[in-house]
């Protein structure tokens, strides 16, 4: 097991719903800023408290200029210029909460960003339902994603690789690390289903249907911040992910979601 | 965008990636101007119209909330205070010589006064009011079903949709053509919760939430509660009237069905 080995690492359903889903992920959080943007204040329950906001942006005078400020659980900190408001050289202040820059489209127009939205909202619903009936199906969620006892046995010595830049070589890396299954599956499995339950929490349509759902997340407002949060937490995922390609073999590591083929390391230096 | 400044690497990298997300912006930009990518955009809300009506009953009621969990402010969006002459008069003497007009494609048109519409069946209810902007608010709302309304008025069996004809200008631009107006289905219309509200959490309806009249219809979102209804007309067609997609809001880009 000492050759530089190439496997067929990635199925063709796994390429292809992985790069829809990055394309979709992306219109869905720009276009989620820009509705953010509409009213960039976050609540706990059923209504909104407009004088207690667990999270808002805004602008707020300071002497004779305005800054813009975010203020978290009644916290106030200084985020001028990109959260709450940012004043141009001529002196224009534009309030808002996240910058133009990162919104779809990149000015204020909610109803387009609502029609970006909704449209690749049902992309991501197909996307991920072909994705999870494929996994199911075909194993890979049981084989590939799932970790065994001896992953989870494993998972301190895991940690301790990572934390040191050292990525499995030789047989080790043909399988998902326990640390890579864990993410993939708390994303497949819970943060993604989680965006659209509580998307789908904030339809006045969908309430009516089912609605035991909001009593599951706390309110209609409360699923708004959910749905935030989560938000969030799939950003952080995507940028630690990115960190991770970037330093365990970019090239390698985009070949492989690109054709489908690995290399492998050889784990020893050949005798 | 910034001044000419030394790149150290990082400041590089972020030069890089907002240019890149600019480049990027910008394509979505011009993409969000093509007609046929608007035409596909929109074409979600026809997916996501039949997929809401395919799972919510004609008859599902939205949550209905206690006293307990009213707003303490409920806020008022949209026009506040309409500028138009006749409702401002209107307005200053309490709405007495006010009526309501059902007419279109009914058997027998009727106009009401505040007086007669009080003196029909009404129906309370506190609901959420979930606004396209994000916020919601519970209120608590007395009025008249509009399917009583229709019913009185006796609607004709071509009659497709029924329409709201509004005396406020968001914009204030001085022309009738620009005053609000929205548009529902027949089946929102016979939903018992779709009410004229002329009561809002136990007092005479205020002017910022639309006096006299507000629709109400519980399972869509706030911008299709037309505030200060003068007029209620069946029609077979929306395409004639006003931008031809239905409502003030829709006629700039807003879906006609705001169930989501």
């Amino acid at each position: 097991m000492s050759e530089r080995e190439v496997i067929y690492r990635h199925s063709g359903t796994v390429r292809i719903t992985h790069w829809i889903n990055a394309l979709v992920l992306l219109v869905l959080l720009m276009s989620g800023l820009q509705i953010f943007n509409a009213h960039p204040a976050l609540y706990l329950g059923s209504k909104s408290t407009f004088d207690d906001p667990i999270l808002a942006m805004g602008a707020m005078q300071d002497g004779d200029n305005v800054k813009g400020v975010t203020s978290v659980f009644g916290h106030v900190f200084d985020t001028d210029g990109v959260l709450g408001a940012a004043t141009d050289s001529e002196g224009n202040v534009d309030e808002r909460g996240f910058p133009w820059s990162v919104t779809l489209p990149g000015h204020r127009d909610l109803s387009t960003g609502r029609r970006w939205h909704f449209f690749f909202a049902w992309l991501f619903l197909f996307n991920g339902l072909a994705y999870l009936i494929w996994s199911l199906g075909s194993g890979h969620l049981r084989h590939d994603l799932a970790p065994t006892g001896s992953d989870l046995k494993h998972i301190g010595a895991s940690i301790r690789e990572h934390a040191r830049f050292k990525f499995p070589k030789g047989e080790e890396a043909k399988r998902y690390n326990v640390l890579q299954k864990l993410a993939y599956l708390i994303v497949a499995l819970v943060l993604l289903p989680l965006m659209l339950l509580t998307g789908l929490a904030m339809s006045p349509g969908m309430d009516a249907a089912f609605p035991a759902v909001l009593d599951v997340l706390g309110g209609r407002q409360s699923a708004r911040t959910i749905h935030f949060i989560t938000a969030s937490g799939i950003v952080i995922f995507v940028a630690i992910h990115l960190f991770m390609v970037l330093v365990s073999g970019l090239w390698n590591n985009i070949r492989s979601m690109i054709t489908g083929r690995y290399v492998i390391e050889p784990a020893k230096e050949k005798p | 965008m910034s001044g000419e400044r030394e790149l150290d690497r990082r400041g590089f990298l972020t030069r890089g990636l907002a240019a890149a997300s600019t480049v990027l912006l910008a394509g979505c930009d011009d993409l969000s101007e093509q007609p046929w990518v608007k035409r596909v955009l929109d074409s979600a809300e026809t997916l996501t119209r039949v997929s809401q009506r395919a799972l919510l009953s004609p008859t599902a009621l939205a949550r209905e909330y206690g006293e307990a969990d009213l707003s303490k402010e409920f806020k008022a969006n949209g026009s506040t205070d309409p500028d138009d002459a006749g409702y401002k008069a209107h307005a200053a003497n309490g709405f007495v010589d006010w009526k309501l007009s059902v007419a279109g494609l009914v058997e027998q048109p009727i106009d009401l006064s505040l007086v007669e519409l009080r003196a029909m069946p009404s129906r309370t209810q506190i609901t959420r009011h979930d606004c396209v902007e994000g916020w919601s608010c519970i209120g608590k709302w007395k009025g008249v079903q509009l399917s009583a309304l229709l019913d009185r008025a006796r609607l004709k069996p071509n009659a497709r949709y029924v329409v709201f004809y509004c005396a406020d200008n968001v914009f204030e631009t001085g022309d009738d053509k620009d005053k609000y107006y929205e548009s529902i289905g027949l089946q929102d219309a016979y939903h018992p919760q779709t009410i004229l509200a002329y009561e809002m959490n136990d007092q005479t309806l205020p002017v910022a939430h639309g006096a006299p009249l507000r629709l109400r219809v519980e399972r869509q979102l706030g911008y299709k509660m037309a505030k200060y209804v003068m007029r209620v007309e069946a029609v077979d067609d929306l395409a004639k009237i006003g931008g031809g997609r239905g409502g003030f809001w829709e006629d700039l880009g807003y879906e006609w069905y705001a169930g989501i």
